[in-house]
């Protein structure tokens, strides 16, 4: 452990550290551009020189020198800080300065440290040099004048994201930074735009909509994947006017999927705003007290066991909680949360959620996929398995879809066949498996949507009992953010209920007359035709299309909800903004629904609703940890088919019903995605 | 200073593939290198491209990338970065002029100045019958005989603006002139002969 001094003050750091952590360590600020902690180090901006002695009698790049024992550090010496002046006025002589019409103004690194080391006037009477703009894609916006070439987006894109496509070219002062006229070609493109320390990558979307100040910022959580990213929700006049990542070690370290972060422009279109009864074939326009009647008097007259409803993948735990207590109040045990059908046993926790946290994979030596593509699933979380290959060399197998996942993977084959191989052993990826001290199997919804699922699901377990030490080892990641608390609260078939297929199936035979629908739009609309559809939730979307009343809902940012992501971590969202016209945040439609039926619900505010989930299933409450599940037995050990495994996510810019709705999600299918696959119309 | 383009869509080949001569020269490139560590062999590469097809093509850098296992665009920095690589196509003689500070402070202006007139072209053209190219390029890492002037393989060393008119005229009577220092000189000794060790062993 390396002892110095910085400034006076003594510190230890750990071994391996550079002098700029340890000035950090010693509460000590040091400028920088190129310098990024989660990057490798580069030391080519100069900003964060410093004093150190003993040393040459120049001032060094503390990013990139070791911190060695007594050594003497100075950071606000005369020579540190003129050394520093001379690197800004050095940047400023071939930068725009063009802040007033640059998007990145009042959250920019060189508009800050230029206050504080820039010059009043310029030296500079020479012409300066323009770069000509680039095309990176659909999402970043380029003014490679203002590039201070840090290189920071290089060493992403290479790096974190796997996609190595932009590049420094030519040399000196001729130097430009291009991905040579294509769109960067990955799922976490977005987060350059927030590593660019100056206006050079800022967001084609966002352009010129706003400035920093004037939004408000809404810390929350992510619901369009399963993993419940932090992000900030920056919204002005009610619009949420952009979605950014924030810092979350044990779940999205600091990064955000595109979709999670551009999709937001969804929110505007195509929302229900008004409730509708369809009257005489047609919806109308309806008031609430007019729809909620409809929908109590259908549901009374209705034999409870000709009832049924099905969650959606954005539903918070609240209106689940609420929904599921009207219908066992009615005596319904027709409801399903698994909108694909996906075989996974609710009667054991472990069971369906990634019991190692998403962090745990940096710990794991081998990695065994099943049935899923974390790189259109969870693309941060695949980001953190590329991490984990880079620096530990885990080990990726995957039995499934072999797709190229920006790390290097064994493909062990397409489906149960090789999955039975590597359960008994026989498979050469059993003998990784065996090697490895800390083997990771995880399942993916691609494994569990299929009429075996339940067997394909044992056989995960026996796998992950055989090589990996049960619960430890084995996890399930989702696609849907609400498909874990709604298991969690039982939104599950109870006695004689039917599952999806069984309600959709029932709907279109005519065995079942009343569907609610709670946000649920990757369903079959065409089986709904003869059923009387209930649709809660916010956008016109598959499911609205069918329905015979539609009670107009919040979306995830308009409403203070809970998600229990993949891990089985409860989180919060909060309201950013209101939601449109006459929509009302979700558990409360459901709370009048209740009134309507004339057996209200035991809770009139969120408060005591979220008091009585709690006592319903304590780790609900206890929000941003992870709760310890019990390992047992779940899956069903069977028969199955040969048919390969495929990821549920075809299109990952179309998952949902908001992406659906998004114009930018449309342009990124355009301009990312091969022909074919835009051309499939499955979705998520 | 230099200035790295890629030449247009409609000069570039579709494909690239080494001839069966060249793919030797690859393999024994590559094989010089340890297991694992084959990209360090892209530069002799993008040099075998260059001297099979006349200039660096898409299709070559792609190619390249693909036989070494690397993303194109590290391929491309390596290209832009050394103006060793032609990315347009030349001439068939391609005469490349030094103009960084040690050869631009022994007089490079006077070469740059002789080459424009006497073959009529600027930096980055190439004459109406394609028979000479002019190129400026970054340090030639001969700067003691400073200023160079390179004509495809050959330096000539120590030249000013008659020196390269002169050679100029040789190269396009169809001659070659001979490279070296075009001053007396012995390599990069001293101007004039030995300053030191002027004689050999001696007695005391
Ligand atoms: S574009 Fe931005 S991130 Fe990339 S090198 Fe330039 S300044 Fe750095
Ligand atoms: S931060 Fe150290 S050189 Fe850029
Ligand atoms: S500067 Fe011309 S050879 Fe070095």
């Amino acid at each position: 452990m390396p002892k110095l001094t910085v400034d006076g003050i003594e510190v230890e750091v750990p071994p391996g550290s550079t002098v700029l952590q340890a000035c950090e360590a010693a509460g000590k600020e040091i400028p920088r551009f190129c310098y990024h902690q989660r990057l490798s180090i580069a030391g080519n901006c100069r900003m964060c020189l410093v004093e150190v002695k003993p040393g040459p009698p120049k001032p060094q790049a503390s990013c990139a020198l070791p911190a060695a024992d007594n050594q003497e550090v100075f950071t606000d010496s005369p020579m540190t800080v003129k050394a520093r002046k001379g690197v800004m006025e050095m940047l400023l002589i071939n930068h725009p300065l063009d802040c007033p019409i640059c998007d990145q103004g009042g959250e920019c690194d060189l508009q800050d440290q230029a206050l504080h080391y820039g010059a009043d006037t310029s030296r500079y009477a020479e012409v300066k040099r323009a770069v000509q703009d680039k095309y990176m894609g659909p999402l970043i916006k380029t003014i490679m004048t203002r590039c201070i070439h840090c290189t920071r987006c290089v060493r992403f894109v290479d790096e974190v994201a796997g996609v190595p496509t932009i590049g420094a070219l030519g040399r000196s002062g001729d130097m430009e930074i291009t991905s040579l006229e294509q769109a960067v070609a990955s799922e976490l493109s977005g987060n350059v735009i927030d590593l660019c320390p100056v206006g050079a990558l800022t967001s084609k979307p966002y352009a010129f909509n706003a400035r920093p100040w004037e939004l408000t910022k809404t810390e929350s959580v992510d619901v369009h994947d399963a993993m419940g990213s932090a992000i900030r929700v920056d919204s002005r006049s009610g619009e949420v006017l952009r979605v950014l990542p924030r810092l979350n070690e044990d779940v999205n370290e600091e990064w955000l999927g595109d979709k999670s972060r551009f999709a937001m422009d969804g929110l505007k279109r195509q929302r229900l705003d008004r409730p509708y009864v369809r009257k005489e074939g047609k919806l109308q326009a309806a008031s609430w007290p007019e729809a909620l009647q409809t929908v109590a008097a259908k549901l009374k007259a209705t034999d409870a066991a000709k009832i049924g409803a099905i969650v959606g993948d954005m539903a918070d735990c609240e209106s689940v909680f609420a929904l599921k207590g009207v219908l066992d109040g009615l005596g319904v045990t027709s409801m399903d949360c698994r909108q694909d059908g996906a075989a996974i046993d609710p009667s054991c926790r472990a069971g369906y959620i990634l019991n190692t946290g998403l962090a745990g994979v940096e710990d794991a030596d081998a990695l065994l996929l099943i049935g899923t593509n974390p790189r259109v699933e969870a693309p941060v979380w695949n980001a953190r398995i590329r991490k984990s290959w880079l620096e530990n060399g885990l080990k990726v197998g995957v039995i499934g879809e072999n797709a190229d996942l920006t790390y290097p993977a064994t493909y062990l084959g397409a489906g149960p066949q090789t999955l039975n191989e590597v359960a008994n052993g026989s498979h050469d990826f059993a003998k990784v498996l065996e090697g490895a001290e800390r083997p990771l199997i995880v399942v993916g919804q691609g494994a569990l949507s299929r009429v075996d699922g339940a067997a394909v699901l044992a056989a995960a377990r026996v796998i992950a009992e055989k090589y990996a030490g049960g619960r430890d080892g084995f996890g399930m990641l989702h696609t849907a953010a609400a498909r874990v608390g709604a298991l969690d609260l039982g939104f599950v078939p109870g006695e004689d209920g039917r599952d999806t297929a069984g309600i959709l199936d029932g709907a279109a035979s005519g065995e079942m007359e009343v569907v609610f629908l709670l946000g649920a739009d990757e369903i079959d609309p065409a089986k709904l035709t003869n059923a009387f559809v209930v649709y809660q939730g916010h956008h016109g979307d598959r499911g609205a299309h069918a329905a015979d009343v539609i009670l107009p809902a919040a979306a995830y940012t308009e409403k203070d909800a809970t998600y229990v992501n993949t891990e089985g971590r409860a989180q919060r969202a909060y309201r950013a903004i209101f939601p449109p016209g006459e929509a009302r945040e979700d558990w409360a439609i459901v709370r009048a629904l209740s009134g309507a039926l004339g057996a209200p619900l035991p809770f009139d505010t969120l408060e005591a609703l979220r008091t009585a989930m709690g006592e319903a299933v304590p780790y609900l409450d206890a929000v941003g940890a992870l709760a310890e599940a019990e390992w047992g037995d779940f899956g069903t050990a069977g028969d199955m088919a040969d048919t390969p495994f495929a990821s549920p996510v075809r299109n990952y810019y179309h998952t949902n019903a908001i992406a659906r709705a998004s114009e930018t999600m449309a342009r990124c299918i355009e301009e990312l995605l091969p022909p074919a696959t835009e051309a499939t119309g499955t979705d998520g | 200073m230099s200035h790295f383009r890629i030449a247009d869509d409609a000069d570039q080949p579709k494909t690239f593939a080494f001839t069966p001569d060249y793919q030797a020269r690859v393999d024994r490139e590559i094989a010089k290198y340890p297991e694992g560590k084959q990209q360090s062999a892209v530069m002799a590469l993008l040099d075998l491209s260059q001297r099979q097809h006349g200039w660096v093509t898409r299709a070559a850098v792609a190619h390249i990338a693909d036989m070494l296992g690397m993303a194109e665009i590290r391929v491309w920095e390596v290209v832009s970065f050394y103006t060793m690589y032609r990315t347009t196509p030349g001439g068939r003689i391609n005469v490349h002029v030094c103009t960084t500070t040690p050869c631009w402070l022994r007089g490079s202006d006077a070469v740059t100045a002789a080459c424009k007139s006497k073959l009529g072209i600027g930096f980055g053209e190439s004459t109406e019958d394609g028979q000479f190219a002019l190129h400026e390029v970054e340090c030639l890492g001969a700067c003691v005989n400073a200023p160079i002037l390179q004509v495809d393989d050959d330096y000539y060393e120590d030249v000013d603006g008659p020196a390269t008119e002169a050679i100029l005229d040789a190269l396009l009577r169809g001659e070659t002139p001979t490279p070296g220092p075009q001053v007396e000189r012995q390599t990069s000794a001293p101007v004039g002969g030995a300053t030191t060790l002027q004689s050999v062993g001696g007695d005391d």
